[in-house]
């Protein structure tokens, strides 16, 4: 029987966590992970899980206590937003480097300065480069979706890499949506009992993690890890099968909306996807034939799919919910890279939308899709990066 | 040492056989080495249980000296030294190489 339910994003990812009942948590809260968190530690204080809570001092503290637990073998998650994962971000490459299976949650928040607690993906797109794994997530079903499949891909035997489940903060984390729960037994019996490789507490086969390697193979590590990435496309695949068959809902490594027999495309990440699909609906009505692509798995990126379902638009307008001062923002970089092996290319700009918390509407969305338009009309190409909805 | 062939199946980096750094001599990267002066040690062993690697030799209870391969010349087996009446057993002198 399906269980259907109204719930936050931080509400519908923690619940995902109790069905999981890991050993270990340490995390220290921040807005606006704090409440996925703080309803994590009801349970834990109610004895609906077993899950030992560690509260740390800061998120520096909470990844290295999560780094130990997991080295001892235990199966380990923690939370965190914005700064508290930019506070993080040594030990972030630690446990990637590592190889240690950690999964957390990351509810997508503005970095500082000036100080803001909203919703952009400055602090994700920032830890981009750690080695982690990166799913997003449109919806809180696509959050409670991803982070139970999120376990099963870093903790597969030939991957064996930390994950980070993206969804955006108070958009999704503190608002209010349907979510379709699978029972407890089952995600206890999809994900299955964690067993450790090469564990500190493993007495009788004893080992020490961390040593320092030098230039004769720290170049040869970073190789593996790399290589190690790229099985990542199959088993996040063969995991969505099996989810499928649990849940009846189908994941890939991105998702299309009316992109088949679009002529320009737009390419957004996390919530502002599901606007856009809403506005392409009506831009269809209006003639515009316009689609739509959301990775879901950012890193590690699959250039060759993503180029493959891009490769027939006539334009392409990428969405970026951070910036990198000076340069083109994180996503348009990837797609641009992803469509550079074809010979003929769609005409592509990158459009800066929503930092901070800044409301990304539908009519901001139309705008774009009406500039796209307009250009491949007029021939007259746009300034190829730029902010959009900036108060005039 | 040999150097190990790191391979996907490899997990992170670790230590399989703890234990191993009597197999990684240091002492090549010392500048000030220990001067021992038996006559001024009382065999209070603060110098070896101090020594951050294994320099320090001792039988049977008794300070015997040191072994230079583990050495770096920190120089905290000196600075602990207690000696006997203010004048120590073990002093750094630079190494001229």
């Amino acid at each position: 029987m399906k269980t259907y339910a109204a719930v936050t994003g931080n509400e519908a990812m923690a619940e995902a966590l109790r069905q999981v009942n890991p050993d270990v948590c340490a995390a220290y809260p921040i807005t606006p992970q704090t409440d996925l968190m703080q309803n994590f530690s009801d349970f834990t204080a109610d004895g609906r899980v077993t899950t030992e809570m560690i509260l740390v001092e800061s998120e520096h503290s909470a990844m290295s206590a999560c780094i130990g637990a997991s080295a001892a073998g235990g199966r380990v998650v923690t939370a965190t937003s914005g700064p508290g994962l930019a506070l993080m971000w040594e030990m972030l490459f630690v446990a990637a480097g590592m190889r240690l299976p950690i999964v957390m949650p990351v509810v997508n928040r503005a970095l500082s300065a000036p100080l803001n607690i909203h919703c952009d993906h400055s602090d994700a797109m920032g830890a981009r480069d750690s080695g982690w794994i990166q799913l997003w997530s449109e919806n809180a079903q696509e959050a409670y979706d991803n982070l139970i499949q999120a376990f099963r891909i870093a903790e597969h035997p030939r991957i064996q890499v930390p994950i980070m489940v993206c969804m955006d903060g108070f958009i999704i984390s503190h608002s209010i949506g349907m979510v379709d729960f699978l029972p407890d037994e089952v995600v206890k019996r999809f994900v299955g009992e964690f067993k450790a490789q090469d564990t500190l507490l493993d007495v009788t086969r004893p080992v020490s993690y961390g040593p320092l390697v030098l230039a004769d193979q720290y170049h040869e590590y970073k190789a593996v890890q790399d290589a190690v990435m790229t099985d990542v496309f199959d088993v996040a695949l063969s995991v969505a099968d099996e989810f499928a068959e649990i849940s009846g809902k189908r994941y890939g490594l991105f998702d299309t909306y009316r992109l088949e027999d679009a002529d320009f495309g737009l390419i957004a990440l996390n919530s502002a996807a599901g606007t856009c699909k809403d506005v392409i609906d009506e831009a269809r009505k209006a003639g515009f034939k316009v689609g739509l692509l959301k990775p879901r798995l950012f890193r590690p990126f699959p250039y060759r799919q993503i180029g493959d379902a891009l490769k027939h638009l006539k334009a392409a307008c990428v969405l970026d919910r951070a910036d990198s001062y000076g340069a083109y923002g994180p996503l348009f970089t990837e797609i641009a890279s992803s469509l550079y092996p074809y010979a003929t290319k769609p005409l592509m700009i990158n459009r800066i939308y929503g930092l901070g918390g800044r409301d990304f509407l539908p009519v901001d969305v139309f705008g774009v899709i009406q500039e796209v338009a307009g250009a491949l009309e007029t021939g007259v190409v746009p300034e190829t990066k730029k902010y959009i909805s900036l108060r005039k | 040492m040999k150097t190990r062939v790191i391979r996907k199946t490899d997990k992170g980096p670790m230590v399989k056989n703890p234990g191993n750094s009597v197999l990684i001599k240091t002492g090549s990267w010392r500048s000030f080495e220990p001067v021992y002066t038996r006559e001024n040690c009382t065999d209070c062993l603060l110098c070896w249980l101090y020594c951050p690697d294994m320099a320090v030799t001792v039988a049977e209870g008794k300070m015997t000296g040191f072994n230079l391969e583990y050495c770096k010349g920190c120089g905290i087996c000196a600075l602990e030294c207690p000696g006997k009446k203010g004048n120590k057993a073990i002093q750094m002198r630079k190494e001229d190489k």
